[in-house]
């Protein structure tokens, strides 16, 4: 019996989508609008369906789908899931009918927006399930191009320089990445890309190392890990709101995935020899992000600067390589992603209100818009990992399963909880508290539309925070296999940090 | 007992129905909330009565709901636990909430955000009932987090007022700065232990080494400071009195602040593996009863006076803690809610009367205007200086008895300095306020019924409290909280029980009559005395500076630490280094083609083509 391709479906449906949008008539606005919203939810629907052909019982790769793509060169198409890319799939899926219809007042040039979100959904799904290393770097490089479009087609007053760093920054690391990937290409014989064979490739120590680096940048600069990060505030502030949403909440994950998914199989023991070293930067970056944060007046820059911030905490989790840390940095990518993407949608719905993001500008909206602060309240509470909700879950994992690691940094990245709940209330109340300004009396609370982006996301934070068990049974089996390459690689310490 | 479930469910069923249903529940929204805790209220009392049939050394029950945290060694459960301690905090908790929701049925009437004002009141409920009922560190810290949540939330009720929005976020980040060292402190006992759970923690916490249990009976005692407030987190409360007053009343007073003393108390087994860990709580307690007594003295804001004595009222029951005498720490968190409560609610009566305005130089003879606040509010005073037979005497005098019998003497001393100012504040506040003559222009009446009928059941609860702990050893809560939680034997030392009462309740009465001299008797202007202390009074009615020394070590350096890094570090730096790298490169990119048109364009389009050419390349070999 031929199964049926999840995998393969679930990764072009808004594909085939983006295509019938393309092919529509002229200047039928609200029709782009809804055919990019079926697409995506059908995606998501299909991204359900995957979930519930995944047997939560059995190891590796699952739902594999393999086919030829030139033979005579071994180039293939490889995708399979496992419990890491399981949930960052559901995520994009979940996300993207969300952030469609947060555009939904994007009114200039709507056809292409809607085709780029659609070809960039097709772009990140497949990044996370592709397993064959051209097919990965292909998807990799293809959710580029629509990004750029996004944010420097429908941004900011500043939006090119803002696309153009975007561009440049993770183009530079690209090309480290596509040496090391060509690299290990040759190095194979018979040469492959594919992923599950060439974590048999014997190298040299020093050579992984090298190709470990190669990887690590470019995966490093998309994070953002410091000090590679200042690409960052500027996308997020100049992107439209669903550029924000998507880029947050999915784009930086693909860094960790990366991360995660290539780093860590590929050369476990220059990973382990590594491991310190990047630690170190992650708790620099969980730091200097949040107290960065602190310092902002664009509310933008100020989620921007927190999600260095927090995607600090998962990358932390990811080189502990304890069972409870790397479950905590996968599960801290999705809560991120709820609830960034949840505070960047915030901020866009606070803006086509006020048209300001200063904070100093803003004030007392609390009275006129209570559901919209409630909302902001909540998603606010599960970013600075109030327990009960999901941001705790991933963040306790990941101290809970660093502390025996390595002390010092787990100790240095808590005490950075503590400027998270600073800024966020701050910001909080400088948006919500306070005296209201004349100008802004007559703000209208939250729309059905707006509700309807909104409700979704609280009810996953609540859920993923109260019965986090279904996301943790599935992810633990894969980040142990993880786990146990790089420790079976044996530990390396660099730069002498570790506690004993 | 299985289903204690419903005791932290019904108020969370009523908060969520108040919020998703908003104004629409507006004019039932106090009765349903009210009602809410009343229904727990009854659930623990059948767990009480559930309990009290049970064998003495048979009194803990688990009830097990879900699994929660699960992963590698870590599995952390959603377990309620019925025992002897969870159910006296439960029932003190719905007892004293529910008598204040049903006071802010007529408090809070004609507040635009009255049924959010039921809807947080009932949230707080559930949190602090989901922390005492916790049977492991985890799902404590969940209640632990929430009740500093619905806090913050009711600090900043009323948050058009900056100040109100301000307190309400110092409230949360400075308790969040001890909540961190709890945090670690609970990351620390999971890697030595292997465990989060109540009773298997304390079963192997004995077996500890003593530096590692001394780190972690401190970093959980780091939480209870902030939570407490006591020294040096302590400067939150008084702000704190930005909330409405029935927050002040149950939250800063009566159920909140008393966690600190609950988890000492709860996790005494880890404490006691440290005889350094314990210490420092009775020292921290003992310093803070002092600091704080003397603080209230310079209040002339009858809440902030409140204020202050609870963190040195709290400071009491860390003492009593910290000398392991934990039952007695217990019954002084009753006995405190009953007559804090009362203290607060009927300061919320005055300022009910007196628009707002509770300025007590510009109180004074409201006795004759509101009669029933006036005595009940004398009740509470004197239980607060600790006159017999009140609530206060019996637990007050157990806790100096237990410092002095646990042979710290100097701590004795201190603690009884402390109670004398107490007397002393609680007399210039109470005799300000009621007696004398008026100062003030207004008529005032006095409140109506749903205010007083709470008043005079707590003066009712603060006149016989006492007679659930007559005795440290043989008191019903002692008795009731069994073997573990009994005060230590007594060492001797030089004076008898009977002298030690003799001793600290002379100097209350002393004091109350001191106090009167100089606030009730006429005889003395007191209005020139702050014009004579000078530089002592502004040090007093400033908390002695702990919140400039806060600004100025802390606050304002750290936010000039964050705009220079922003500034010139990250952008100036960071950014221009990166990008200057970048830029290097692409130089000689542009040198090496010679291009200058569309810049994305043009690498995109000789990125692909040195993919093709590669790819081309590649082919071109192997076919």
């Amino acid at each position: 019996m031929k199964v049926f391709p999840w995998l393969s479906v679930v990764t072009f449906v808004p594909l085939a989508g983006a295509a019938v949008v393309l092919v529509l008539p002229k200047g039928r606005d609200a029709l782009y609008r809804w055919v990019a919203l079926v697409a995506s939810v059908a995606t998501f629907v299909i991204a359900l369906g995957m979930l519930g052909a995944y047997d939560a019982q059995a190891r590796g790769f699952q739902l594999l789908e393999r086919a030829t793509w030139v033979e005579s060169l071994n180039f293939r198409y490889v995708l399979g899931v496992d419990g890491i890319s399981l949930f960052l799939v559901l995520l994009t899926a979940f996300l993207m009918p969300l952030a469609i219809l947060a555009s939904w007042k994007v009114d200039r040039g709507v056809r292409y927006f809607m085709v780029a979100m659609l070809v960039l959904e097709t772009a990140m799904v497949g990044s996370f399930l592709a397993l064959d290393l051209l097919l990965f770097f292909f998807f990799f490089e293809a959710l580029l191009f629509p990004m750029y479009l996004i944010i420097g087609g429908w941004g900011g007053e500043r939006r090119v320089y803002a696309a153009l760093k975007f561009f440049l920054f993770t183009m530079a690391g690209s090309a480290f990445l596509f040496v090391a990937i060509l690299f290990l290409y040759f190095r194979a014989d018979p040469h492959t890309f594919d992923l599950v064979e060439l974590q048999g490739l014997a190298l040299p120590a020093v050579t992984a190392r090298w190709l470990f680096l190669a990887f690590f940048v470019a995966f490093a600069v998309k994070v953002p890990l410091f000090p590679l990060h200042t690409w960052l505030p500027d996308a997020h502030t100049e992107a439209p709101t669903a550029g924000s949403v998507i880029l947050a909440a999915v784009l930086l994950k693909i860094g960790v995935y990366g991360l995660l998914r290539f780093n860590l199989s590929l050369f476990p023991e220059a990973s382990a020899y590594f491991r310190t070293f990047v630690m170190v930067l992650a708790v620099i970056g969980i730091v200097y992000g949040a107290i960065l944060a602190l310092a902002q007046r664009d509310v933008k820059r100020l989620v921007a600067y927190s999600s260095v911030s927090h995607l600090g905490f998962c990358v932390l989790g990811t080189f502990a390589f304890t069972t409870e840390a790397m479950t905590g940095g996968v599960i801290q990518m999705v809560n991120h992603g709820l609830s960034t993407g949840a505070l960047f949608l915030l901020v866009g719905m606070l803006y086509e209100r006020t048209h300001t993001r200063d904070l100093d500008q803003l004030g007392g909206l609390g009275t006129v818009t209570p559901a919209l602060a409630g909302f902001l309240l909540v998603v606010s509470l599960s970013s600075l990992a109030l327990p009960g909700l999901n941001g705790f879950v991933g963040e306790f994992l990941v101290l809970i399963g660093t502390f025996p690691v390595h002390r010092a940094l787990t100790v240095v990245a808590t005490v950075a909880i503590v400027l998270t709940a600073l800024y966020l209330l701050w910001a909080f109340q400088r948006i919500m508290h306070g005296p209201l300004r004349a100008e802004q009396v007559r703000h209208p609370d939250l729309s059905i539309r707006e509700y309807a982006i909104l409700v979704p996301i609280v009810a996953a934070i609540v859920f993923v925070g109260l019965f986090p068990k279904p996301l943790l049974d599935r992810i633990e089996p894969s980040v142990e296999d993880a786990a146990r390459t790089v420790q079976d690689a044996g530990p390396a310490p660099a730069l002498g940090l570790e506690v004993p | 007992m299985d289903l204690i479930w419903l005791v932290p469910l019904l108020p969370l069923a009523g908060s969520v129905a108040l919020m998703l249903a908003g104004k629409r529940l507006r004019p039932v929204a106090g009765g349903l909330a009210s009602a809410t805790v009343a229904g727990s209220f009854v659930v623990s009392i059948v767990a009480l009565v559930d309990l009290l049939g049970l064998p003495a050394g048979d009194r803990t029950h688990v009830v097990h709901l879900w699994d929660w945290l699960a992963a590698g060694a870590l599995n952390v459960s959603v377990d309620l636990r019925v025992d002897t301690l969870s159910v006296v905090m439960a029932l003190t908790v719905t007892g004293v909430g529910f008598l204040i929701h049903v006071y802010s049925l007529d408090y809070m009437h004609g507040d635009p955000r009255y049924t959010r004002f039921f809807a947080y009141l009932n949230l707080f409920v559930f949190f602090m009932l989901t922390l005492v009922l916790a049977n492991n560190f985890v799902l404590m810290y969940v209640g632990w987090e929430g009740v500093g949540l619905c806090s913050y939330l009711l600090i900043s009720f009323w948050f058009e007022k900056k100040s109100a929005a301000d307190a309400g976020k110092k409230a949360f980040v400075v308790t969040r700065v001890g909540d961190t060292g709890m945090l670690i402190g609970l990351i620390l006992l999971f890697s030595t232990l292997g465990t989060l759970d109540f009773d298997r923690a304390f079963e192997l916490a004995p077996a500890m080494p003593e530096g590692t249990a001394t780190a972690i009976a401190l970093l959980l005692f780091a939480g209870a400071v902030g939570k407490s407030a006591q020294l040096p987190l302590s400067n939150w409360l008084p702000d704190a009195m930005e909330g409405p007053t029935p927050v002040s009343a149950l939250i800063h007073a009566a159920t909140m602040v008393t966690a600190g003393v609950y988890l000492v108390v709860r996790a005494h087994p880890i404490f006691e593996a440290s005889q350094i860990a314990l210490f420092v709580v009775a020292i921290v307690g003992t310093i803070t009863a002092l600091y704080a007594a003397t603080a209230a003295l310079g209040q002339d804001d009858l809440k902030r006076v409140l204020a202050y004595s609870t963190i040195s009222q709290l400071g009491f029951m860390f003492l009593a803690a910290g000398v392991g005498a934990y039952a007695v720490a217990i019954f002084h968190l009753v006995a405190h809610a009953f007559f804090k409560a009362l203290l607060f609610l009927g300061a919320g009566s005055v300022m009910h009367a007196m628009d707002g305005d509770i300025d007590v130089r510009r109180l004074g003879g409201l006795r004759r205007d509101m009669p029933i606040t006036a005595w009940t509010f004398v009740i509470g005073a004197l239980a607060l200086a600790g006159l017999p037979p009140l609530a206060g005497f019996f637990s007050k005098d157990q806790i100096l008895s237990a410092a002095y019998g646990g042979g710290r003497v100097a701590l004795w001393v201190v603690a009884l300095g402390a109670a004398a100012f107490t007397a002393f504040y609680i007399a210039r506040a109470t005799l300000l306020t009621f007696f004398g003559e008026p100062r003030h222009q207004r008529t005032p009446h006095e409140s109506p019924v749903l205010m007083t009928a709470p008043l005079m059941v707590l003066a009712g609860l603060t006149l016989v409290g006492g007679l659930l702990g007559v005795s440290a050893s043989d008191g019903a809560i002692a008795r009731f909280l069994g073997e573990g939680f009994a005060a230590a034997e007594h060492h001797g030392g030089g004076l008898g029980e009977g002298t030690l009462i003799a001793i600290a309740t002379s100097i209350s009465i002393l004091m109350l009559v001191a106090g009167w001299w100089v606030y009730g008797s006429g005889r003395v202007d007191w209005t020139t005395i702050r014009g004579q202390l000078g530089g002592l009074h502004t040090a007093v009615a400033r908390g002695w500076f702990l919140d400039d020394l806060y600004d100025r070590t802390v606050v304002r350096p750290g936010r000039r630490a964050a705009d220079v890094l922003a500034r010139s570090v990250d952008q100036g730096v960071i950014d221009r280094g990166i990008t200057g790298i970048g830029r290097g490169f692409a130089g000689l990119a542009r040198v090496g083609r010679g291009v200058q048109t569309g810049f994305v364009r043009s690498y995109a389009l000789v990125f692909l083509l040195g993919v093709v050419g590669i790819l081309l390349y590649v082919a071109a070999r192997f076919q």
